[in-house]
């Protein structure tokens, strides 16, 4: 093979980028990008008339605020919601139509990469950006801490997943996305196979984005282990804070796989090494092992900081303390440490002997005790509690039902026969979405209707949530049931096209869920519009909207920036109920000066020059590869010498925010 | 959304046994006891899932905020007999799915030999299994043979209650063999062969596809598969046997070139060793064999461990020694091959300096040592049938 650097149809300036790479041909893709470019002209121009441009870079690009930072990975999340959405919908549209000699509206060119796209963003750029969002912006509250232990390292992973998620949306508009399905398994993604640019948008993509959540879990890591308030202990921290912790465990235990097998990828591609290859020693075996091993834990990333919400919500809506917390939390370690004992679960039909598949198929249902022993811990804190029906709670009403169903089903694939007739099916797609939609997704939303009148100071709008709900629960039944039945009459995923007619009307079932679900987000935007609308009205002055038990709670909606005048001590597991049933009287005097970390541009510009640095490296642009690495460098280093880290919220600034609030709850008294 | 799903769930049985759930109701043993398993699971799973289900549902409804009359007990979040009981309910039915695991996993191994050909028919000496090789090509599928000499693409036949053995591979990248009434999946990867086992109770015409996204003429990856009585398929491979058409190396690597949604095709011959040289990766003239290759590779390269590591000579062969045991490549005659030229060519200088046609030689280079078993060299074909300059 030749190496990409002695490739002749380069050119030195442009690399293998010329204008064919524009999708002009792809009318879908040509609408799309008038819609975004003139989203975009708009935006620019309101930020530029309103003069917001300054605001948004000393207030929010720069911040090193755990808060904003956690409110800015919310919003790439839904952002990015909305491209993951769209692809789906395609899919489904795609799938509906496909029948009796139509080859629907789709080239195979365009439907692969829409299938990769969907996976790849969905888990990279919409359920890890709201979960590590949510642990952004509740574990230090959660903890009494004023911020997270490395704040500089905050902004900048922020910036860098959203440099992945930049890398990845520029692959639609320019050149293409990788064809390969979202875990991009060699022989298929080598350089042989395929040569195209979109494996390395996937790789360049994942790899900016990989630094941002790594570099987030050891920051969270450090956060949870440092930085508790005096006398939470590890028993007395609340649960959501547990499974945070355990998640980001997984986190800085498990993308470093991630990181190595890309490198391992991209040296084949790149400089035609033998990592993967079929031949000259090298073995595609070794890629699914290794990417499977960071992504079994990766689930479980996803699905504990929901178990966490979860456990929060329950005891919160059900006015009682949480069942069994010691169970909780020694369940969740289990899980964790589970989590790295299964991951040939996963392909239990490439070949390995019985023996094998025994033992991952056992460790993987052992995984359902501690779980199923947590859905009992949910129950008997409803049991003999007062359980409000609000928003929070309704979703995870909805959650143990679904995610129950989607736990047998994975139980179930887990059996090596069982999955010999259904791997690949469409069962495992409506299993893995009935988990990943049934759990961390409506895990997401429970968290986001809890917390945000946290985070913004007044509750999202009920009556919309509602709608939001209904159809978001609706549509997945309609979307995935008709999945679990295709699968079990033996149809395989990532079809394009089909023969049997009769399939046919389970795939308009399938697509009327996914229009329900269209509805359940259009109504969650709603939502949002309507709160911020009719923001007097739901105005939360306590702090305390839901009588909360955590220490979140305590300190007012929104937090000031220092989150806690004092900080708090905690004698108990639910700590601010404890200081509530205390009769706990907030001090009013004897403030002082808070020390806080100082904003700063690096993280930005830094993700900004890898952005470069990747997308010259994906069209081989080598000297624009080199000078971004170089700046990268320079901006890093230039950076360590910035000693001006820090500074003082003066005494008077914390006197009078601390005055407004009190203001504020006597005007409600 | 309690309605709905308990609705999903009764009415679920009844739509599937309306429809055509293949997975279901298999024609092969094989899949059938697969199917056996994957419902007892199911079963035993649902004692504990409904009671979940009803309770959840249950105690929202009862302990509802409006409900005042339900005692309420803000503090009570203990109870050791309960957790007792509910750690132990899922670990009783994960023990139970867990003895079922061990043993289907086991009996159902796509590797093993079948014992039985269906509930009532034991296997006796008297059923010589029917071999088929199945190459995975872009995007179709190569079926051979060895037994009858023939191969065909996009079909396959086997006559009822007869063991079929497949051995599978493929030619580029990965697919998975897939036959829902027949018996599960598996896996076909290029340099590697996996196996598969199975027998067709009834006659009739099934689906065979790739259940494994292979790039863009996946979806039209797919075959029929044909269940006949014995005079059938005499009647079949007779009337393959009778077509022109024959499968050389030339043919083969015409059909190599992607190409999708393909008919059917007859061969009526099949070139010698053409499913070993897939199966090594080296078919194309001048390519060495990985069988080979990797026999030579284990060679050098405990001399490259000694180059790396300067180890000194007794460690050297010790460590040749314990790889020679572990890998079961007893009786391949190490000394055979001049090692320490076969070294050089193996080192990266020498690499640099290869023109193309010395690179290519190095094609086939070995898989992991665990692969070894599969690639014993076979003794019924003669070494030299490759050009191979270093073969000696």
């Amino acid at each position: 093979m030749t190496s990409p650097m002695q490739d002749p149809n380069t050119s030195f300036l442009f690399g293998r980028l010329t204008f064919d790479a524009i999708p002009l041909h792809e009318p879908i893709l040509v609408a799309t990008f008038a819609v975004v470019a003139l989203g975009g002209i708009a935006m620019v121009a309101a930020l530029t008339y309103f003069r917001l441009w300054g605001y948004l870079w000393s207030q929010w690009f720069t911040t090193v605020d755990h808060k904003k930072i956690g409110i800015m990975y919310m919003i790439l999340g839904v952002v990015m919601l909305l491209r993951g959405f769209a692809d789906a919908i395609m899919m489904r549209l795609q799938q509906a139509m496909a029948f009796g000699g139509s080859e629907g509206y789709l080239t195979a060119h365009h439907y692969d990469q829409v299938f990769t796209a969907h996976g790849v963003i969905m888990i990279f750029f919409v359920a890890m950006p709201m979960v590590t969002g949510l642990m952004n912006y509740v574990v230090p509250l959660q903890i009494g801490a004023r911020d997270v232990s490395f704040p500089f390292l905050n902004n900048f992973s922020f910036w860098m997943t959203v440099g992945g998620a930049v890398i990845v949306m520029m692959s639609l508009f320019i050149g293409e996305f990788a064809m390969t399905g979202w875990l991009a398994m060699p022989p298929l993604s080598g350089a042989e196979a395929s040569p195209g640019v979109g494996v390395d948008y996937y790789i360049w993509g994942l790899q900016i984005a990989g630094v941002g959540t790594t570099l987030s879990g050891i920051n969270l890591l450090v956060t949870i282990i440092k930085m508790r308030a005096p006398g939470m202990t590890m028993m007395k921290m609340p649960i959501f804070t547990w499974t945070s912790l355990c998640t980001n465990v997984l986190i800085v235990a498990s993308f470093p796989v991630l990181t190595a097998v890309l490198v391992l990828m991209t040296l084949d591609r790149y400089v035609g090494t033998h990592f993967f290859t079929n031949d000259m020693g090298g073995n595609p075996m070794m890629y699914v092992n290794l990417i499977w091993i960071w992504g079994h834990p990766e689930v479980y990333i996803l699905i504990l900081p929901a178990f966490g919400i979860f456990s929060e919500v329950t005891s919160a809506f059900s006015g009682k303390r949480l069942f069994g917390y010691t169970s909780m939390v020694y369940a969740t370690v289990c899980i964790t440490i589970l989590s790295y004992l299964v991951w040939l679960h996963h392909f239990f039909t490439m070949g390995s002997g019985a023996s094998v598949n025994s033992f991952f198929g056992i460790t993987t249902m052992i995984i359902s005790i501690p779980t199923g022993a947590k859905l009992f811990n949910w129950l008997f804190t409803m049991y003999r509690g007062r359980v409000r029906f609000e928003l929070p709670m309704l979703w995870t009403i909805a959650f143990m039902i679904t995610f129950t169903v989607g736990g047998m089903t994975g139980v179930l694939l887990a059996v090596p026969p069982a999955d010999f007739v259904l791997h690949n099916s469409l069962f495992l797609i409506a299993h893995f979405h009935n988990v990943i939609i049934g759990g961390v997704l409506f895990g997401l939303f429970a968290g986001m209707n809890y917390w945000f009148p946290k985070a913004f100071g007044f509750k999202l709008d009920e009556f919309w949530g509602k709608i939001s709900f209904w159809f978001w629960v609706a549509g997945y039944w309609f979307a995935f049931t008709p999945l679990y039945v295709l699968g079990l009459m033996g149809v395989t995923r990532r079809m394009r096209v089909f023969d049997d007619p009769s399939l046919q009307i389970w795939f308009i079932i399938a697509g009327f869920g996914a229009a329900l679900i269209a509805v359940g987000i259009a109504a969650f935007l709603i939502q949002i519009a309507v709160s911020i609308r009719d923001r007097k009205k739901n105005r939360d002055v306590t702090g305390d909207p839901w009588q909360g038990r955590t220490l979140e709670w305590a300190t007012s909606s929104p937090p000031a920036d220092y989150n806690f005048a004092f900080t708090p001590v905690v004698h108990d597991i639910d700590a601010w109920h404890d200081m509530k049933s205390h009769s706990y009287e907030r001090p009013l005097t004897g403030y002082e000066a808070i020390h806080m970390p100082r904003n700063t541009g690096a993280g930005v510009i830094i993700a900004a020059l890898s952005v470069a640095c990747g997308f010259a490296l994906v069209w081989y642009i080598w000297w624009l590869a080199a000078l971004s690495f170089l700046g990268i460098l320079a901006v890093a280093i230039g950076h360590t010498f910035n000693t001006k880290r820090d500074f003082y919220i003066p005494v008077q600034t914390v006197v009078d925010t601390e005055a407004r609030r009190t203001k504020l709850i006597e005007s409600r008294a | 959304m309690k309605r709905l799903h308990l609705t999903a769930l009764l009415t679920l049985p009844a739509l599937l046994s309306a429809c055509d759930a293949v997975v279901l109701s298999p024609s092969g043993d094989v899949a059938a006891r697969q199917r056996d398993v994957l419902v007892t699971s199911t079963l035993l799973m649902l004692l504990i899932i409904i009671p979940v289900i009803c309770l959840v549902v249950f105690f929202a409804w009862k302990y509802r905020a409006s409900n005042t009359d339900a005692t309420y007990a803000p503090d009570w979040s203990h109870s050791t007999k309960l957790e007792v009981v509910i750690w132990a309910a899922p670990l009783l039915i994960i023990i139970c799915l867990g003895g079922l695991t061990w043993v289907g996993t086991h009996l159902l191994d796509p590797y093993r030999k079948l014992d039985r050909i269906s509930k009532e028919l034991v296997v006796t000496d008297e059923h010589e299994p029917l071999q088929v090789q199945v190459v995975s090509l872009d995007w179709k599928w190569m079926f051979i043979y060895p037994q009858y000499g023939i191969a065909t693409v996009n079909e396959l036949a086997a006559p009822v209650d007869r063991p079929i053995e497949f051995k599978l591979t493929s030619s580029s990248v990965m697919n998975a063999f897939y036959i829902p009434t027949l018996a599960g999946m598996i896996y076909t990867m290029p340099g590697m062969e996996t196996g598969l086992h199975g027998v067709i109770n009834e006659e009739g015409v099934y689906d065979g596809f790739s259940s494994n996204y292979s790039g863009a003429g996946f979806s039209g990856m797919r075959f029929k598969f044909h269940g006949m009585d014995d005079a059938g398929f005499e009647n079949w491979v007779a009337d393959v046997q009778a077509q022109d058409a024959t499968l050389d190396r030339d043919t083969y690597l015409d059909l190599v070139k992607p190409s999708e949604n393909v008919a059917p095709m007859h061969f009526a011959g099949v070139e010698d060793g053409l499913y070993h040289d897939i199966l090594n990766m080296c078919v194309e003239p001048g390519q060495m064999c990985m069988n080979d290759m990797m026999m030579q590779d284990m060679h050098t390269r405990s001399g490259g461990m000694e180059m790396a590591h300067g180890q000194d000579q007794e460690q050297h062969a010790d460590h040749g020694a314990m790889s020679h045991d572990g890998h079961g490549m007893e009786g391949m005659d190490v000394s055979r091959n001049g090692g320490e030229d076969e070294m050089q060519s193996d080192t990266p200088e020498a690499d640099k300096t290869a023109t193309d046609a010395d690179r290519r030689m190095l094609r086939g280079h070995g898989l992991g040592r665990d692969f070894m078993p599969l690639f014993q060299p076979d003794p019924a074909r003669p070494d030299a049938t490759q050009p191979n300059p270093d073969n000696q």
